[in-house]
């Protein structure tokens, strides 16, 4: 076993790569691959190499490269970008249009990271893959399961983004880092001699630059040829007094505050959109709230069902505090109905809801 | 353990061009421009050169341009022929199955105005030249096709396409860069007007390339500077590169002939033994007109990036087609061209043999071709 290559997911980043080093340095053979998921000089205006959300940039293929040379290690890059469109960036602007928030990284995770990448590993003649989550795996002999654990530094904490994880899939990776607090992974990629030590963290949706979704969206559907859809519609308030209009549906997501141009005494926030009638509805802190909504397409990680109403934490956006709330099984398989002690804000269509036994990841779904 | 199958992309250089080249360096290293013994020196290596590279190809000496490579000679052959053809409305026709050196610039004059038919090939990688008749039109004033085809290997009909671009008044530019070495070319024999090559393809280093020019072949300069290769492409000459050129063309002019041989007979053996012990394997393109050396092979449901990957950690390097296009999301130009369907053309992989490949060599590659088609295929679930 231990004479098995392991593949690591370098994505030219201060965490892969120290995940790739320290495994050279636990003496394991290690066939570095970066995944070329994004051509950032696709879509006019978005050809520059932005400071945040490097995905795929030239920049972090030459730092994962170099890593790999400097650790003396087999190294590859990989093309996925027809999948990575396919499963990731479809359904992401499917998502939009269709007035819900989706998170691009959880399907990435599930059908390209620990799919297709599992399956070059194998190409490769790897069984194991390692990437840089902050997060831990560990067999439970009772249960005779593999569980998913937060990492141990909570503000890196990634498991929200990977609770769609098979078994077969988390039997075949490696989190490396979910022992570790962030600082002490820039301090081993020093002590290591690592180039990228110092590198920014990444931030927000890979392919998307500077959080710009709207751009991206409406550049991506240009370049598709998708007749531009009407999309302006009117603002009104929960009571359905019309406030104002807006310039396009998929620009707005629940609990949004700002770029509403409507003007009035409180605060207002973005309660509900309907791409349907292309309404955006408003209304105060208070209306945000909600108390139980349904789960669909839930993945099991811990457990292998949910026979019976069970307590969790719940999270329904990756900055969220769990917060307590009972799990309902509903009729339908994989249908879960979330009901909390207390009224959450901004419970989000599109979003994933995660739910947690204190670290252990019971399992998660997506918010209806 | 690693073993080369992939010089289409490039070629080791060999001991007298490397020995040529650092003589060069240490000793003749003046400009060739210059009028001192170091510059006279180094214009009579250049010079020597030329005459070997030309005697190569059939051609005049003073018909040669040294360029940086096989991609500037394809830009100043046809960027050069259209801008230098008078009239406005000006046509190019050139084919699917073109180097990118020759797709890049013809998109190019596209955006500057100049209509370009690109014609397709047969399922054999071959194209028809009644195509060519047919696709000319009164202001057409450049054919662009290339000899051999680097993915592929497959040759193309020079001289009757050259026989109908005479007849037309049109000049003809053929991209050699993958026949040069590997098959006899005479360009006075084929009657074409401009020919482009490139060094590193020839087991000389990389950054060096020669465009042949007929005489009285109009071309425009495509760069601006001194009067270097006749006023046609200034810049100091790279004469260590030029001089190691020269002397890959003689030891090629010298071997080529008992080398085909050799090589296609490895090739075709490489491919017997592939297509008798892998089922839904085949070889894509013409197998009877093609470069000795090249075969390009599809094995169904094996993702092609995979397999090279594969190879590589057995200690084989191939490629999935030109070294250019890998990493690319839209599979192989040249595979579409010829009609594959795209999951076809992410199957393929391209062997291309050369000088070091030994008959054990190739049991080996066929061995590890075999173990590697059949693991991807049992782990494999997209085809």
């Amino acid at each position: 076993m231990p004479d098995l290559p392991i593949a690591v997911a370098m994505s030219g980043g201060v965490d892969s790569s120290t995940v790739a080093a320290l495994l050279v340095r636990q003496g394991r053979s290690v066939i570095g691959l970066t995944m070329q998921l994004w051509n950032r000089r696709r879509l006019p205006g978005f050809a520059t190499e932005g400071p945040t959300g490097r995905c795929c940039s030239l920049d972090d293929v030459y730092d994962a490269r170099r890593v790999a040379e400097q650790i003396g290690i087999p190294y590859y890059v990989v093309n996925f970008e027809r999948e990575f469109e396919d499963r990731v960036v479809k359904p992401f602007v499917a998502d939009y249009l269709a007035g819900r928030t989706p998170i691009p990284c959880t399907l990435c995770n599930n059908f390209i990271k620990f799919d297709r990448f599992l399956e070059m590993a194998d190409a490769a003649g790897a069984r194991q893959i390692a990437t840089g989550h902050y997060a831990r795996i560990r067999f439970d002999e009772p249960s005779g399961r593999w569980q998913l654990l937060r990492g141990v530094d909570v503000s890196k904490d990634q498991t929200y983004f990977l609770f769609g994880l098979t078994q077969p899939q988390l039997a075949r990776a490696l989190f490396p880092l979910g022992g570790l607090a962030k600082p002490e992974v820039r301090e081993l990629a020093r002590s290591m001699g690592l180039a990228v030590a110092e590198k920014d963290d990444s931030q927000e949706i890979c392919f998307v630059p500077n959080g710009g979704y709207a751009a991206f969206l409406d550049a991506y559907l240009k370049e598709s040829g998708v007749p531009a859809a009407p999309t302006r519609g009117e603002i009104v308030a929960t009571d359905g007094r019309t406030l104002g209009s807006h310039e396009g549906v998929h620009r707005f997501t629940v609990g949004q505050r700002r770029g509403l141009g409507v003007a009035t005494g409180e605060p207002l926030y973005v309660i509900a959109t309907d791409p349907l009638t292309r309404r955006v509805t408003v209304g105060g802190a208070a209306e945000l709230l909600r108390a139980r909504f349904h789960a669909r397409d839930v993945n099991w990680i811990s457990i292998a069902a949910l026979d019976a109403p069970m307590r969790a934490q719940v999270k329904i956006r990756n900055k969220h505090a769990a917060a307590p709330a009972a799990l309902l099984p509903a009729a339908e398989a994989n249908r879960v109905e979330v009901v909390f002690d207390a009224p959450q804000r901004a419970v989000t269509p599109g979003q994933a809801a995660v739910f947690y036994d204190g670290p252990v990841v019971l399992g998660g779904g997506w918010i209806e | 353990m690693s073993l080369y199958f992939d010089h289409n992309a490039t070629t080791p250089v060999a001991p007298e061009a490397l020995e040529t080249m650092a003589s060069c360096l240490g000793e003749a290293y003046g400009n060739a421009s210059s009028i001192h013994r170091f510059g006279q020196a180094a214009k009579q290596r250049m010079e020597a050169a030329r005459r070997r590279l030309a005697s190569l190809i059939g051609c005049q000496p003073s018909n040669l341009v040294f360029t940086s490579g096989g991609t500037e000679a394809g830009n100043m052959a046809v960027l050069g022929a259209v801008r230098a053809a008078p009239g406005p409305a000006r046509h190019v026709i050139t084919s699917v199955i073109e180097h990118p050196a020759v797709l890049g610039p013809c998109r190019q004059l596209e955006r500057e105005g100049v209509a370009v038919t690109r014609l397709p090939v047969g399922p054999d990688g071959i194209l028809d030249p009644g195509n060519v008749r047919r696709a000319l039109r009164p202001e057409t004033v450049l054919i662009s096709i290339m000899h051999a085809n680097n993915e592929l290997g497959t040759i193309q009909p020079i001289a009757d396409i050259a026989r109908i671009a005479r007849a037309a008044g049109v000049t003809l530019h053929v991209d050699g860069v993958q026949a040069l070495g590997k098959i006899p070319v005479d360009v006075e024999a084929l009657g074409v007007d401009l020919y482009s090559v490139s060094a590193h393809k020839l087991y000389a280093p990389k950054g060096v390339g020669a465009l042949y020019v007929r005489k009285g072949t109009a071309i425009a300069p495509i760069a601006y500077g001194g009067h270097h290769e006749r006023g046609r492409r200034p810049g100091t000459e790279n004469v260590p590169g030029i001089a190691a050129f020269g002397a890959a063309a003689a030891l090629a002019a010298r071997i080529l002939d008992s080398e085909s041989e050799r090589v296609a007979a490895l090739r075709d053996a490489l491919e017997d033994a592939i297509l008798k012990c892998v089922p839904d394997s085949g070889v894509n393109g013409s197998r009877a007109h093609r470069t000795p050396n090249t075969s390009n092979m599809y094995f169904d449901g094996v993702d092609g990036e995979a397999m090279t990957i594969a190879l590589d950690l057995r200690g084989f390097a191939v490629s999935t087609g030109a070294a250019c296009s890998s990493g690319a999301i839209a599979p192989s130009h040249v595979l579409t061209g010829i009609g594959l369907p795209a999951a076809r053309a992410r199957s393929s992989m391209r062997f291309s043999l050369g000088r070091s490949n030994t008959a054990e060599q190739v049991d080996a590659l066929v061995e590890a071709v075999v173990a590697a088609v059949a693991h991807l295929r049992r782990i494999s679930v997209h085809a």
